[in-house]
């Protein structure tokens, strides 16, 4: 009999004390306007940065000098779910063996197919492609969303195997 | 005409002389009607459009957001954005439902909160509606709005609507056994229920102050049972949207959806303002024992805008509630009333009898 008259008591309190503590958090919230996180987006479109992960689109790196890492292995056409990437390769003669050695001609990717899952990056054994945190891709046109990402000219950085 | 900010008796006399002078009696008393009910309109139509934008902007607040920012400085605008977007939508109604009933639940639902801010005292005179049994009224009167919302489930000839309704039924009849109670340890200190007497006896302290702990645990009773019978969240499942979509006014549309949006708030105002009257003291301002200067200074703010401040405070901690806690289910609903807050209510209620047949408060 006490024993329960104990527990329902000890039962308001804890209830009361859980509700206290949710109060206590939001109360902290709302007393300190920094906490939030809206972006108020086109008039902030200058200082706004996107975090770290934000996954934009798929670019290839290109350094100073208009080189890039990718041998056209097409590891990541191949790890690709939906078909979003196209290797189109080449047979060049390498300068220093003389051997004929596969290069790209062309990174083809269709960002209106992209699902943005990042498994293309993990794919890349040579680390050659990462994503960007642009994201104000619409476009009038729907063929502009199928990108080179190699640049003209650009060709691969010595050193760099399959 | 004298106009004075601290006391509007001879102010509202002089305004229904000089009605009188110029009409005849009984012409007057229709003017003088008409005017306190225009006033009593435009009155809530300010509340609603203010407190619909506070409401939002409290909320983002607590949810680390912004609220809404666009339509005028900070958003200012965006209630009467939305009341022009509600008028030009089109009323519809379900087909085969109880068309009459369905169009009369929504004057229902407006009228009971009208009928209940007629006896709230403002300020010293400022008061429609003082009868010697006011609080009784308001409690009354407020809970006709159920029977609105039990019209609206039932003829929308709609489950969801029918089941919000079902669960605002059961939530009125429970709650409004606590706000009574809660209520009623106060007035055994009153011993009157008009409730400018009631007011008038917090002179010298508010009741939550003067009444000792019996009145902080009544005020606690009274706002969550409240809160519960305006059905605000976390007590809102009658219009639980991830369960019932809109509940009992899932149906409605345009303005007559507003009629329910708008008597939410006005209910709001309504339970502010009778806690705000019962349990701080109505219009009085803050007196501190002996502090002369302190009181002189406290007695210098004109008591609308002390009534007001304290509305406020009462509201800001409804609006805490809503968007810190999570929505109860119906049966933890009920266990909530009947388990916890009747018992309790009722162990107050003799805890508040003891104190005061001892005069052990102050
Ligand atoms: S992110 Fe995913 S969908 Fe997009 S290109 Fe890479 S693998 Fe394909
Ligand atoms: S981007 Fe990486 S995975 Fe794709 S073809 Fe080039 S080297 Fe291979």
């Amino acid at each position: 009999m006490i024993k329960s008259i104990i527990k329902y008591f000890s039962e308001i309190f804890r209830g009361v004390k859980s509700l206290l503590t949710g109060m206590k958090i939001t109360g902290y919230y709302f007393t300190h306007p920094k906490e939030i996180i809206t972006q108020q987006y086109p008039e902030n479109r200058e200082t706004l940065k996107m975090f770290d992960r934000f996954r934009g689109e798929v670019v290839l790196i290109h350094d100073e000098n208009n080189e890039h890492k990718c041998t056209g292995c097409s590891a990541c056409e191949i790890a690709c779910p939906n078909g979003t990437i196209e290797i189109i390769s080449d047979k060049a003669i390498d300068p220093e063996t003389g051997k004929p050695k596969k290069v790209i001609d062309k990174f083809v990717y269709h960002l209106s197919m992209c699902t943005f899952c990042n498994l293309c990056i993990i794919a890349c054994p040579t680390d050659a492609i990462k994503m960007a945190q642009t994201f104000e891709h619409s476009v009038f046109d729907r063929t502009k969303l199928t990108k080179v990402l190699n640049k003209p000219g650009s060709k691969i950085m010595a050193g760099i195997k399959e | 005409m004298n106009f004075n900010i601290y006391d509007f008796t001879d102010f509202v006399t002089s305004v229904s002389n000089w009605l009188n002078e110029i009409l005849s009696p009984e012409l007057a008393v229709i003017t003088g009607m008409a005017i306190i009910g225009i006033i009593f309109l435009l009155f809530i139509a300010l509340l609603g459009l203010s407190l619909v934008y506070i409401e939002r902007k409290v909320c983002a607040f607590f949810q680390q957001r912004l609220g809404p920012m666009r339509v005028g400085f900070w958003g200012t605008a965006q209630t009467i954005a939305d009341i022009i977007k509600l008028i030009f939508k089109e009323p519809l109604v379900t087909k085969n439902a109880d068309k009459f009933l369905f169009n009369l639940a929504a004057f229902i639902v407006m009228i009971a909160p009208l009928l209940a801010i007629a006896a709230v005292p403002f300020a010293k005179g400022l008061h429609v509606l003082d009868f010697d049994i006011g609080i009784f009224y308001v409690t009354a009167v407020s809970s006709i709005g159920v029977t609105g919302i039990l019209l609206a489930g039932w003829s929308s000839n709609n489950k969801y609507s029918l089941i919000g309704a079902m669960r605002s039924g059961a939530q009125i009849v429970s709650y409004e056994l606590s706000v009574g109670l809660s209520l009623l340890t106060i007035i055994i200190l009153t011993g009157s229920l008009q409730l400018s007497e009631i007011v008038n006896s917090q002179s010298d302290g508010w009741w939550i102050f003067k009444g000792n702990i019996p009145a902080v645990i009544a005020f606690i009773i009274f706002i969550i049972a409240s809160t519960a019978e305006s059905n605000r969240g976390p007590f809102d499942l009658a219009e639980a949207e991830s369960e019932i979509t809109a509940g009992f006014h899932t149906e409605y549309s345009g303005i007559k959806f507003a009629f329910f949006f708008l008597s939410e708030y006005v209910n709001l105002f309504i339970i502010a303002a009778i806690g705000t009257t019962v349990f701080f003291g109505g219009w009085m301002p803050l007196h501190l024992g002996n502090l002369t200067f302190f009181n002189n200074i406290m007695d210098f703010i004109p008591p609308l805008i002390w009534f007001f401040m304290k509305v406020a405070a009462l509201l800001f901690l409804i609006m805490w509630f809503k968007w810190t806690f999570p929505r109860l289910r119906i049966d933890q609903m009920l266990t909530l009333e009947w388990k916890y807050l009747l018992p309790l209510n009722l162990m107050n209620l003799m805890l508040m009898s003891i104190v005061s047949l001892n005069g052990w408060h102050f």
